[in-house]
């Protein structure tokens, strides 16, 4: 079954000579485990899309399931409950927040959906320790490195049972290295069964994706094609020692 | 590629048969230059005709010499080493040309053009990502290579998301006349 699932989603605002077309027509399918990347420059939609998939925004036509379930038939306490449990957001200036620690931050979304803040705190640790970042629950955001922010803000995306994992350039103003890693991260919750949507203008991010959809005026212009082993590449296969 | 400034590379760690310095010239550029033993005994030969290496030539036969880099060779080595690669003129670039090219075809939408290329790439650059999927069986070598190749690549992404960005520019705002001669600008390489 498809976790998230957008059919002819198009988004407009403003009316008019001022109207403007976000997203047009857009079908994406994202599956369990699958690493979905979008890819455009600044201003194609790509952001919008991702806001729509995420249910923070409401497209003017079209049809998003998340889990199967049609959204547009959720109520909006409904939607804010999804958003909570089954959701998680990547943002690139990773949008911690200052005045708590690390285990804090990613116990938050399961305190707010009731859990019991010992149960949350549990749940914040073991998404921090699959992360590799558990030694530093206890330090606050400004006394973490880039790259630590940015594990504490996909703990927090995946912490709990969330199955949908949107990403916006969550490699942000990281060095190269640094966002490997954090392709990484989002390559290994996909492989625990997550759906994962990356939006991005960076190739290097993109081409950790599974699939990698070209997004241009709001419209989604073209799709990569499952490549063939990497092995092609090379004229005979590469020594691993 | 420099086969020979990395044959001598190599022998600056000491002396080496031919087929031995094959094998560790591709377990250097982890196996993505294949190297033909052939390549490797012409190239050590005039080396030696250059006086860059020396050997023993025992045996007579190259197989079984034993090469050594001579002081000349460190000399040129460290020169190389250090001199930039001329980068001069452009390469004449058969992706650039082509954009360049559809520009004046009647009919071809050039975006389509740009497309095209850019999923290729993307495509490309997914296959050498994959190969560094599980960096723990990487080693340092093969990730310089994967890293160059993906920078390269990612580079002709860059340019093309450019020149879509410029093509709808110009699109919207046809390209201004310019009232006298038009200026030639060359590209002047001091040396």
């Amino acid at each position: 079954m498809s976790l998230l699932e957008l059919r002819k989603v198009t988004k407009r605002y403003g009316e008019g000579a001022t109207e403007v077309l976000a997203v047009q027509d857009v079908d994406l399918t994202v599956e369990g485990g699958q690493l979905v990347a979008v890819m455009g420059p600044s201003g194609s939609g790509k952001s919008t899309l991702l806001s729509i998939a995420g249910t923070l925004e409401e497209p003017t036509s079209g049809e998003i399931n998340i889990g199967g379930a049609p959204v547009s038939a959720m109520s909006q306490n409904e939607k804010a409950r999804l958003r909570r449990r089954s959701i998680g957001y990547v943002f690139q200036d990773f949008n911690l927040l200052g005045g708590l620690t690390a285990a804090e931050n990613v116990s938050l979304p399961l305190e707010l959906d009731g859990t019991p803040a010992k149960k949350a705190r549990a749940g914040a640790m073991m998404a921090l320790q699959s992360l590799d970042i558990a030694e530093r629950a206890s330090h606050y955001p400004d006394e973490l490195s880039g790259g630590e922010r940015q594990r504490v803000a996909i703990a927090r995306a995946i912490v709990g049972d969330r199955r949908l994992l949107l990403a916006d350039e969550p490699s942000g103003a990281l060095d190269s290295l640094n966002g490997d890693a954090v392709m990484r991260l989002i390559l290994a919750a996909c492989k625990r069964g997550v759906a994962a949507v990356v939006v991005t203008h960076d190739a290097q991010l993109a081409s950790w994706a599974d699939k990698v959809v070209f997004i241009r005026d709001g419209r989604v212009v073209d799709q990569t094609v499952p490549p063939p082993s990497p092995e092609s590449l090379l004229a005979q296969p590469p020594a691993r020692r | 590629m420099s086969v020979r400034h990395a044959l001598l590379a190599l022998l600056s760690e000491g002396p080496k048969y031919g087929l031995q310095l094959r094998q560790e010239f591709e377990a250097t550029t982890a196996d993505v230059w294949p190297l033909n033993i052939g390549q490797v005994y012409t190239t050590l030969q005039r080396l030696e005709r250059d006086g860059l290496v020396e050997s023993d030539g025992s045996s007579g036969e190259g197989s079984q010499n034993i090469f050594r880099i001579t002081p000349p060779g460190e000399q040129e080595l460290t020169r190389w080493l250090h001199a930039p690669t001329d980068m001069t003129p452009p390469p004449r670039d058969e992706l650039v040309i082509k954009i360049l090219s559809a520009l004046r075809v009647p009919g071809v939408d050039v975006q389509d053009v740009v497309q095209a290329h850019r999923r290729y790439v993307v495509e490309l650059m997914q296959q050498w990502t994959h190969l560094k999927e599980d960096d723990t069986d990487f080693d340092l070598s093969f990730a310089l290579v994967v890293d160059a190749e993906l920078s390269r690549l990612d580079s002709l992404v860059r340019w093309l998301d450019s020149a879509s960005s410029r093509l709808k520019r110009a699109s919207v705002e046809p390209p201004v006349q310019s009232p006298g001669p038009r200026l030639r600008r060359r590209v002047v390489v001091r040396r």
